[in-house]
């Protein structure tokens, strides 16, 4: 009995304010979307799903979430496959192994904006080094921010700057942990190092390599902050991730009965792309587990 | 062969830091031109290809009337960032420990659900939470305040301190708990004398996601705060609207981001120990 008192008194303090934090105002955007809240006429009446009727012919919101899924897949994907490989490079014996492995995390340490301000200014076609660069290797200049296409690749360029320290970081401590055992097996069996590594070490990695994964994508299906900085979802609607295309709407445009709609079909969509994105790639990493 | 092998790894090591480092270097040599370093196209060494001068830095220090105050957004935001800190530490500790240790029931929830419904408060972006926490600060009167950001911070951070934590409850033996137990020390006294001593590197991990995630979030900042309050992230990113002094830019910003990256350094070899192995299983 005394136990069983005791017990909340853990749980409930950290509980009962994350609830009263974020369930109100939660279940307060539900309830806007229901209504016709904008700069006009600021208040909840009930306009029943007229918002989500609108918002299922509204394009932009549909090719902003294409965009997004493109954009999040892709900067994960690059940012696992480099964070493994660096960390498998300072797993062992290196000259100055810790040096590098604090070097290697520091980007996510800093904050995505005001990297970004300054990422702007490596872009700028004139007057950055990156072209400067190119320039002097020889190569044409690049209009990294103000053509559809290059502009999409500098958004990913810098979101794979700031997090794969974070892959990196995971998977390294992933690597510290593994069992020495399968290693000496494999060893005895005279397993070259690409064996060793496609028998044993990725294989053990496999439920770390999921971990890490679904939270980078949880991350990333929230772009929005480099976007705002480097683009402001241009040229055009170029780099507009779901995200920002709510803000427009809610905060620039005021529509916030509209916003709210967005934002509800937009998280829940997120959970269901996220479960089976989960579900997947637990499958695609246990069955390569079996192979 | 080993020595090309040894030669191709050290070379990825290297390009890689190259592009970590790259940014930095970059903002360091730009705080020092004035506008004839930049309007003549990239520049990278001092004295050799522009005349240095120290206009970037000085503009930070230099409080009211010309230049950029950077010294109150700073104070906002060391302010703000260590509270909730702090708080989503202890609050996140303790539910982390609970959820460990004992089994919670409610009806159809048992700890599983808890532990999740905890850790996916990360998914929620930001956007949809930002207009909700407007009316709602603003109702209580704490709009353009810190307490108000703290508040809405914690909500941020303490998902963070659950997710480290738990996985670091989980790989300390429950034989520590039994024996004391034994010892008739009741649960909130085994916590505080027995586990709580062992906990320093989950700790120091869990903390320092903390403060990374609060002293670089922008958006609650940008949404929730105008004049009376504002924090770093904020005022820099003023700066990149208006006309853009590249060079103070770049010294305000290498300001913003030194403490983390110093912290990162400090508290190196907690970072690259194993303790966060299996916290994501």
């Amino acid at each position: 009995m005394l136990v069983s008192r005791q017990k909340l008194i853990f749980l409930l303090p950290g509980l009962l304010v994350l609830v009263a934090i974020i369930i109100f105002p939660l279940l307060f955007t539900i309830r806007v979307s229901f209504s016709s809240w904008d700069v006009m006429y600021p208040g909840l009446d009930w306009i029943g799903g007229k918002n989500y009727s609108r918002l299922f012919s509204d394009s932009r919101f549909w090719e902003s979430l294409q965009r997004l899924a493109g954009i999040a897949v892709g900067t994960v994907v690059i940012e696992y496959l480099l964070g493994f490989g660096l960390a498998l490079l300072v797993w062992k014996e290196v000259r100055y192994k810790r040096f590098f492995r604090v070097l290697f995390l520091v980007p996510m340490m800093t904050t995505p904006v005001i990297m970004s301000v300054i990422w702007r200014t490596i872009f700028h076609e004139s007057l950055g080094p990156l072209n400067n660069i190119l320039g002097f290797l020889g190569l044409g200049q690049v209009p990294w921010l103000s053509t559809a296409g290059m502009a999409v690749v500098s958004v990913m360029m810098v979101e794979i700057w700031q997090w794969t320290p974070f892959m990196f970081l995971l998977l390294l401590a992933g690597l510290l942990s593994l069992p020495k055992e399968p290693f000496q097996a494999a060893a005895i069996d005279g397993a070259g190092p690409f064996r060793t590594f496609f028998m044993v070490t990725f294989p053990l990695m496999a439920p770390i390599s999921i971990g890490t994964l679904i939270i980078r994508l949880i991350e990333a299906s929230k772009i929005m902050e480099t976007v705002y900085v480097l683009t402001s979802g241009g040229p055009g609607t170029a780099t507009e991730t779901s995200s920002y295309y709510i803000y427009i709407r809610g905060l620039r445009d005021f529509q916030i009965g509209y916003a709210a709609s967005l934002s509800v079909t937009y998280l829940v969509l997120m959970i269901l792309a996220l479960t089976i994105l989960a579900k997947f790639l637990v499958r695609a990493f246990i069955s390569k587990d079996k192979a | 062969m080993l020595g090309l092998y040894r030669f191709l790894k050290y070379s990825a090591i290297l390009l890689w830091s190259a592009f970590v480092a790259g940014p930095f270097l970059w903002a360091l040599t730009t705080s020092f031109k004035t506008s004839e370093g930049i309007v003549s196209g990239a520049t990278y060494i001092p004295w050799l290809q522009y005349k240095p001068s120290l206009d970037g830095w000085g503009v930070l220090f230099r409080r009211g009337g010309q230049g950029i105050d950077i010294v109150d957004p700073y104070l906002a935001s060391l302010t703000v960032t260590l509270s909730a800190s702090a708080i989503s530490l202890v609050l996140g500790t303790l539910a982390a420990y609970g959820l460990s240790r004992f089994s919670y029931k409610a009806g159809p929830i048992k700890n599983a659900d808890i532990t999740f419904f905890f850790i996916s408060q990360r998914i929620m972006p930001p956007i949809v939470l930002s207009i909700p926490f407007f009316l709602m600060l603003q109702a209580f009167g704490l709009l353009d305040t810190k307490l108000g950001l703290i508040i809405v911070y914690v909500a941020l951070l303490m998902p963070i301190a659950v997710w480290v934590m738990i996985d670091f409850f989980h790989n300390i033996p429950v034989e520590l708990d039994e024996t004391a137990m034994l010892d008739g020390c009741r649960p909130v006294e085994t916590f505080f004398r027995v586990i709580l001593p062992n906990c320093k590197p989950g700790l120091v991990v869990a903390g320092l996601f903390c403060l990374i995630f609060g002293w670089n979030d922008f958006f609650f900042a940008f949404m929730l705060t105008f004049t009376k309050t504002q924090l770093l992230p904020v005022a820099v990113v003023a700066l990149n609207s208006s006309v853009t002094p590249w060079w103070s830019l770049s010294a305000s910003a290498l300001v913003s981001v030194a403490p983390l990256v110093i912290l990162a350094f400090v508290v190196e070899k907690y970072l690259s120990r194993g303790n966060l192995a299996g916290a994501i299983k």
